[in-house]
């Protein structure tokens, strides 16, 4: 047998040997490396003893092997194994089977039976478990084919009653990951040895190790059983009294995974009845699993509290009663069962109701509310002095609904030690309230006073949440008290979120509206950057609530009947901000502009100029015919997008028949095409992008073509020395714009990038011709030559699927002329280089569906700022820098920041990742600091300030 | 069977002056050695002559554990250990024996000094008892004696209070002293691992409330001193100097720091200097917010609390003062609660309980008029709020502790009868274990079944384990042949040959034998080999050998037949069979007594 296997093996190094003498004259060099598995052979050979010989296999199991000698290695190392005494050994080549068999393009089908044969006479136990783990990789490499898969699984079982946990574990492992989803194993496929095992299906034998003695096995095996789950195979509901269980187990790795466990079954079986011990009063089983789940949110271990808080937000189906007891920790002794319990309800909502009227002449918190809602509890809160006598014994006849550590689990999760449950606890609040109006307006004052967490991560991901949730909840005075107090937060994020926040929410009285804007004055007046932030937030709450904002006008405007008040000054950030509140309000709401006075009028037109983003179009009295323009033209929006499209399609099909400039009139049209598409992008905010990108394109073919067509191009060498130095130019500035077209813009298809290198190859073209015609040097040429034919190479190999689309153009001829350049001198090919490039056309562009070009906006530091930065030569300053970013795909790699010193000096800053917040989609901000330094200079002068979009050119060309 | 005695001293049905001895597997441990605020004579101290009549405590007690240094977990301790007389070991944590002394000096102050006491302990005797004190580290067991093992758990409450789990073989205590579940701004929550104690011994100060949300509570707080301070009035919270005092700090600090408030914030005595200096020092025993942040910035370097002075009690202008004691029975917080008393705009904040018969206990239940010492009266104009600061456990807490550790017994001390009872009723109801609340003096006993470990010598167990499958199922008990030796205090499980070559005996072989009628009209050898088949065919898996002697061998066990002398159809069956194999022989007699199938040739 060894022998034959080495023979088998050899004879593929000879194999592999071979190759490279038949492809000798193909020109091409190609390394060969000598067969791995030869070598291999030879060391493992040379090894005296278990040390050397673990070396060679580690010193081997660095280097990646090729496909065709795996086998052979393979076959080496079994011999090696049968060997082998030494057990740190035999694991090593354990483990080797098993990433060999991974190796791309192998199938390992012909080493299954050698594998499952070294299984029978290994002793060691972690060697078994090593091998059951390459089993396990090897199965999983073939899921095709049931007959090994079946054998896996009998060998799985077989091992299972082993002694030591981690075999146990590998075979629960491979149950998990093959066991069989549709049909349960049964013994007719594979004859009488399994007939035991095999008769059982996977699911009863996993749940057997449920119980095991240890808890790494148990941790397996619901592993396992979720890995079942996963697969797609149905989970009986025995399994949900076993996963109950094992949520009260010793070990915190078997209580998280059962808390999966009972979570996947709850989502399986919702509505199925399960009985509560003690008593026989039945429940859905969805409640059950939610009461059990929050009972773990006060587990021992955070690590089981993260994961239960995490799941309870994903179990949307349970019972609004249960859900709303995860906020009341007081109700202690629980949902009780009695027949009064509906009626009981009723009562409380009515109460609700009551109170919520009286809410409005008072601030009362929800808390108190709440207290009222569930006085079902036994317990005192212990909020007044001496309320905490004692109450009468207990009625013995009441029946635990759910287990009592559950009730209140949100109030344990929210106010829990660890930040990571509070931050999970909150998440899953959100999604539970956005699916259930009512509990989201129950949990607000809960999420409200989150935002009081010492945590800054804790406060951000509460406003985020309130944020989320908002279109189903009003705030109440007492409540936007809090929520505003945040706005005095150091912290920008906060601010920021917090701006958000009120763009979406609604409020309920006018006191609230004002009481926000108070705030965000306050807010704007100690954060003077937080500016533009305020004011669309501001925009945000005018338009939403202009029936609040109504009565408050001459207030806000301090109007007064009589008399005239003075003017206000138009540059206070606050006064804009009243202002921006005001004119937004008064959008939706005619009667608004009654109340305004003359200065309200005029600021309004400079606003409207200055700030047009903040500022809607008014149907103001006497302005009518000029903004009527502008309220037709956003009205119809969605129309006007398609005709715009129309047109931009259009003007590209005009261009598209123009060859080169012979006729006078097409570079008239190119010209002007590029003017109404750059018009076009101004005018036109949604398709900016890709008229932008168009503009460009047919720009970098109008400088081509002119450059192709200047008449001198046959005139002697000194005289168009001139017309050299604006081609240079052209073909230089060319290949800029491509670069700009290739990387500033986002949603290219291979297609467009494949026209764009286009352009880049026939400027490179004109580059070489120019070169030819100016330079003296034959080796400069010939490399160049060389390096040009290189990038054709590249650019066939990039775009093979492109080429199609490509015929008739610049490259589709080069290419058939390929062989000929390949062999020809350098003068002969510029001469035929030159030929091509004048006799190819223009390249249709195809625009794709969305195209969008990145930009960047500097918000801070502003150019106009009145007080320079000094500094101290030699020493450092920092300068923060606060951008926004459009439509930049992984800034965090792709964006420097540029510092330019009067004197031309530069550095370039590389921002931390940690510095790029996502706002929103497409959307990002850096948010940064640069430090300044210098030698001293004598007078004030300009450090600009640049951000700058990295890119690699040599990426998109190799 | 083992029992475990428990004697509060003090704190049994009662808060104050905690004191509990325990006796757990002949060992005798004191757990705290408080005082009792309430009183001014001897009752302030535990009962000590109820562990000896006179003479030294150092005979009787294995070691003393004090769980955290409030006076009434610790005020008694130079008096025990000094004036009683104690020299054994007395465990606490490094907070609490950093901080202990200090309070400890301050009560001596007060006491001797300020009221004149005499017959009280010195600060020599208070260093003195300090020298005896031997630190413990969270989660670090510590072998007090060869039998005797004590660890500490974190336990919430105030800086480094701990629970501590007693440990004498098997059994186990868990004393908890004061904790608390919740976290708050400066502590993290108590933990303890499910350590099955037979008895865990907790307080249940708050046995009747369940609190709500302490964000809420947090909120409270703020606003009404807020609403006060706008006011233009005067805020006393009294505390005690250390513990809820830092987290109301804390509190205070950053909500000052994030309305931007003007109003000064005092802090009174010089005290507190020296113990917010400890807690700058143990940032590991802070919840997670300060041990992250505090290289940025330490929490307990306050910018806007300063020290109080004695005469800015009559500045005009609001103003926040935190004085010393909690419960307004003396010093400071009672001096400026009497000038400050009779302002309506002015406003004392009880932050936590207050033991029956201080001023606090009886402004809390509403006494607008005090009696003060010399027959003055005094009214109570100003505001009087309560809001539950304490650091305890709640009911649910005690509950979440109870599930966390899983005890076989519950114990109540350190609160009042009624209320204990109430929550003893709720622990018997949910947890269905007992539930003790013994009064002062009062010796609750709880027999424990404690499991004894036994050595077995590993052939037998391997030998073992071959026999019947090869994983010990969890879900069965197995029955294994074995001899038990005890010898010297040890016992040792090894297999019968061992212990006879051990023991120098010999071995005695007992076999039983066996008759068995059959009515069979075959000749002897072929009634033989009828039973060879027979048994064949039932008994697979077993080796069954046809002797060329005349009998069959089935393992160890021999049968042979004769016919009787009258009836020649009668056999009788001799059965034969050792002692090691009378499973399978009883199984043997019985099968065969039932006959031969005829079926058989």
């Amino acid at each position: 047998m060894a022998a034959h296997l080495k023979k088998r093996v050899y004879e593929e190094f000879s194999k592999v040997v071979q190759i490279p003498h038949e492809e000798a004259q193909a020109k091409k060099l190609r390394l060969s490396k000598p067969s791995k598995s030869a070598a291999l052979h030879v060391d493992l050979c040379k090894a005296t003893n278990s040390t050397d010989a673990l070396q060679y296999l580690l010193q081997f199991a660095r280097k990646p092997v090729e496909v065709e000698s795996v086998e052979g290695v393979i076959r080496i190392l079994l011999e090696h194994y049968y060997k082998e005494t030494d057990n740190s050994v035999r694991l090593k080549i354990a483990s080797l089977l098993g990433l060999l068999s991974k190796t791309n393009g192998f199938s390992p089908d012909c080493i299954v039976d050698d594998a499952i044969n070294t299984l029978g006479n290994e002793k060691s136990h972690q060697v078994l478990a090593q091998l059951l783990d390459t089993l396990l990789v090897i199965g999983s490499q073939l899921p095709e084919s049931p007959a090994v898969r079946l054998r896996l699984i009998e060998v799985a079982c077989k091992h299972l009653s082993d002694t030591y946990f981690g075999v146990r574990n590998k075979c629960l492992q491979l149950l998990g990951c093959l066991g069989l989803v549709d049909a349960p194993l049964t013994k007719d496929s594979n004859g009488p040895s399994s007939s035991s095992g095999g008769a059982r299906d996977v699911q009863s034998i996993i749940s057997n190790y449920f119980a095991d003695q240890d808890p790494r096995v148990r941790t397996a095996a619901i592993k396992a059983m979720l890995q079942l789950h996963d697969r797609g195979m149905k989970i009986h509901q025995i399994i949900y009294d076993q996963a109950c269980r094992l949520l009260s187990d010793d070990y915190e790795q078997v209580r998280s995974a059962a808390v999966q466990m009972v979570w996947v079954l709850s989502q399986l079986y919702p509505e199925s009845i399960v009985p509560i011990p003690s008593s026989n009063e039945e429940i859905r089983l969805v409640d059950d699993a939610f009461g059990k789940i929050s009972h773990m949110v006060s587990d021992g271990s955070w690590m089981v509290r993260v994961q239960a808080a995490k799941t309870l937000g994903s179990m949307l189906q349970v019972s609004s009663h249960f859900l709303e007891q995860t906020l009341d920790k007081k109700l202690m002794s629980d949902l009780r069962v009695s027949r009064a319990f509906p009626l009981a309800e009723s009562h409380a909502t009515q109460t609700e109701h009551v109170l919520c009227f009286v809410n409005l002449q008072r601030k009362r918190t929800a808390h108190e509310r709440a207290k009222e809602l569930f006085v079902s509890g036994e317990f005192s809160s212990g909020r007044k002095w001496a309320d905490d006598a004692p109450k009468e014994k207990l009625d013995s006849n009441t029946v635990n609904l759910i287990a009592s550590g559950a009730c209140g689990a949100f109030v344990h999760g929210l106010e829990d030690e660890m930040f990571e449950v509070r931050i999970a606890a909150v998440e899953a609040l959100c999604q539970l309230a956005r699916s259930s109006p009512s509990f989201a307006e129950k949990c607000l004052d809960f999420l409200v006073d989150m935002f009081n967490d010492e945590i800054e991560e804790v406060r951000l991901q509460s406003i985020h949440v309130l944020r989320e949730i908002s279109t189903h909840i009003t705030l109440r005075e007492d409540q936007l008290d809090t929520v505003l107090a945040v706005l005095e937060d150091s912290s920008r994020d906060i601010r920021e979120a917090l701006h958000e926040l009120l763009c979406y929410t609604n409020v309920s009285t006018k006191e609230c509206i004002q009481l926000a804007l108070l705030e965000l004055l306050k807010n704007l007046n100690k954060y003077p950057t937080d500016r533009n932030s305020v004011w669309k937030c501001l925009k945000f709450l005018g338009s939403r609530h202009p029936a609040l904002v109504l009565p408050l006008v001459p207030e806000l405007l301090s109007t007064h009947p009589y008399f005239d008040t003075p003017e206000p000054d138009m540059d206070d950030p606050a006064y804009i901000a009243v202002l921006v509140l005001v004119f937004n309000a008064a959008k939706s709401c005619p009667t608004m502009p009654a109340l305004f006075s003359d200065h309200t009028f005029r600021h309004y037109a400079y606003l409207r100029d200055s700030l047009s983003h903040l500022v809607p179009p008014l149907r103001l009295p006497g302005r009518k015919q000029v903004y009527s323009l502008d309220s037709v033209d956003s009205s119809c929006g969605s129309s006007s997008v398609e005709s715009a499209q129309l047109f931009l399609q259009q003007s590209l099909n005009r261009v598209s028949s123009i060859q080169n400039l012979e006729t006078a009139g097409d570079q008239d049209l190119l010209n002007f095409t590029i003017r109404d598409l750059q018009r076009l992008g101004e005018l036109q905010t949604e398709l900016a992008g890709a008229a932008d990108f168009c503009a460009t394109y047919l720009r970098c073919q109008l400088l081509l073509m002119k450059a192709l067509q200047e008449k001198l191009w046959n005139v002697a060498v000194p005289l168009y020395l001139q017309q050299n130095v604006t081609a240079t130019a052209a073909a230089q500035q060319i290949l800029e714009e491509t670069y700009k077209l290739e990387f500033l813009y986002s949603g290219l298809e291979s297609r467009q990038v494949a026209t764009i290198h286009h352009v880049r190859l026939q400027a490179k073209a004109l580059q070489l011709i120019l070169t030819a015609r100016t330079r003296q040097g034959l080796d400069l040429l010939i490399s160049s030559c060389e390096k040009f034919l290189q990038e054709v190479e590249s650019f066939q190999r990039l775009f093979l699927s492109e080429l199609p689309h490509l015929q008739d153009s610049f490259v589709d001829k080069l290419l058939e002329l390929m062989p000929r350049l390949v062999s020809c001198k350098p003068a002969e090919l510029v001469k035929i280089l030159q030929t091509t490039l004048r006799q190819s056309g223009l390249l249709q562009l195809r625009l794709p569906e969305q195209i969008h070009r990145a930009t960047a906006t500097i918000v801070e530091p502003t150019g106009e700022s009145d007080n320079p930065l000094k500094f101290t030569s030699g020493l450092v300053v920092a300068l923060d820098i606060d951008a926004t970013l459009e439509h930049l795909h992984d800034p965090q790699n792709s964006v420097k920041v540029q510092v330019l010193y009067p004197d031309g000096q530069s550095h370039v800053i590389h921002p931390k990742p940690g510095d790029f917040r996502k706002p929103g989609p497409n959307r990002h901000r850096l948010i940064t600091q640069v430090y300044l330094s210098h030698t001293a200079w004598t007078e004030p002068s300009q450090v600009e300030v640049r951000l700058l979009l990295a890119y690699s050119s040599s990426s998109s060309s190799s | 069977m083992p029992e475990i005695k428990v004697t509060p001293l003090g704190a049994g049905q009662d808060v104050g002056r905690s004191c509990i001895l325990v006796s757990i597997g002949g060992k005798n441990i004191m757990l705290d050695c408080g005082m009792h605020m309430g009183y001014n004579d001897d009752r302030r101290f535990p009962d000590f002559s109820y562990v000896t009549q006179n003479g030294r405590l150092t005979d009787f007690l294995d070691c003393v554990i004090i769980s955290h240094f409030h006076l009434d977990h610790c005020g008694a301790l130079p008096y025990m250990s000094e004036m009683v007389g104690y020299d054994g070991p007395i465990y606490m944590t490094h907070p609490t024996k950093a901080i202990c002394p200090i309070l400890l000096e301050d009560f001596r102050k007060i006491t001797v000094d300020k009221k004149g006491e005499t017959n009280f302990f010195t600060s020599q005797m208070i260093k003195d008892c300090m020298k005896k004190v031997v630190p413990l580290n969270l989660h670090q067991t510590v072998q007090v004696d060869d039998e005797l093992e004590i660890k500490a758990y974190y336990a919430g409450h105030v800086l480094g209070a701990a629970m501590v789990q007693i440990k004498v073989g098997s059994e186990s205590v868990v004393y908890t002293g004061d904790y608390n579940m919740t976290p708050d701004r400066h502590l993290g929550a108590a933990w303890i691992d499910k350590c099955r104690p037979d008895i865990l011994i907790s307080e249940s100060t708050y046995a009747t409330t369940i609190r709500d949300s302490k964000r809420c509570r947090e909120r409270d707080f703020l606003k009404k001193v807020h609403e006060s301070i706008e006011r233009g009035g005067k805020v006393l919270i009294p505390v005690f100097a250390l513990g809820r005092a830092q987290e109301l700090c804390i509190l205070l600090e950053t909500f000052w720091e994030r309305m931007n408030l003007k109003a000064p914030i005092y802090f009174s005595t010089g005290l507190t200097e020296k113990a917010n200096h400890y807690y700058k020092l143990f940032i590991t025993w802070t919840n997670q917010k300060i041990r992250k942040t505090f290289v940025q910035r330490n929490m307990f370097e306050f910018k806007h609390i300063k020290a109080f002075d004695r005469s800015y009690a009559d500045n005009p202008g609001p103003m926040v003062v935190f004085a010393t004691p909690g419960m307004l029975h003396a010093g400071q917080s009672l001096q400026i609660f009497k000038k400050w008393a009779g302002n309506e705009k002015n406003m004392v904040i009880m932050p936590g309980y207050c033991v029956q018969g201080t001023i606090g206990h009886k402004i809390l239940n509403g006494q607008r008029k005090l009696e003060m010492e010399g027959r003055a009266t005094l009214d109570v104009k100003l505001q009087v709020e309560y809001m539950s600061f304490s650091a305890h456990a709640d009911a649910k807490g005690i509950m979440q502790l109870i599930r966390m550790a899983e005890p076989r017994n519950m114990l109540l001390v350190h609160g009042e009868a009624a209320k204990m009872e109430f929550l003893k009723g709720k622990i018997e109801q949910e947890f269905s274990i007992d539930c003790y609340m013994p009064a002062n003096g009062e010796t609750a006993m709880v027999t424990t079944n404690p499991s004894v470990p036994v050595d077995m010598s590993l052939n037998l167990l391997k030998r073992e384990m071959a026999l019947g499958g090869p994983l010990p199922d969890p879900k069965k008990p197995r029955t294994m042949h074995g001899t038990l030796i005890m010898k010297e205090n040890s016992l040792k499980l090894v297999s019968s040959e061992q212990a006879l070559k051990e023991l120098g005996l010999n071995e005695h072989q007992l076999r039983f034998t066996c008759r068995v009628q059959l009515q069979d009209p075959h000749s002897d050898p072929d009634t033989l080999h009828r039973v060879y088949t027979h048994l064949k065919s039932v008994l697979k898996g077993y080796t069954i050998q046809h002797l060329p002697d005349g009998t069959v061998m089935v393992e160890s066990i021999v049968i042979k037949v004769s016919s009787s002398a009258e009836d020649v159809n009668a056999k009788v069956l001799l059965l034969s069979w050792s002692y090691q194999d009378e499973d399978l022989g009883s199984f043997l007699s019985s099968l065969l007594k039932k006959g031969l199938p005829p079926g058989l040739c």
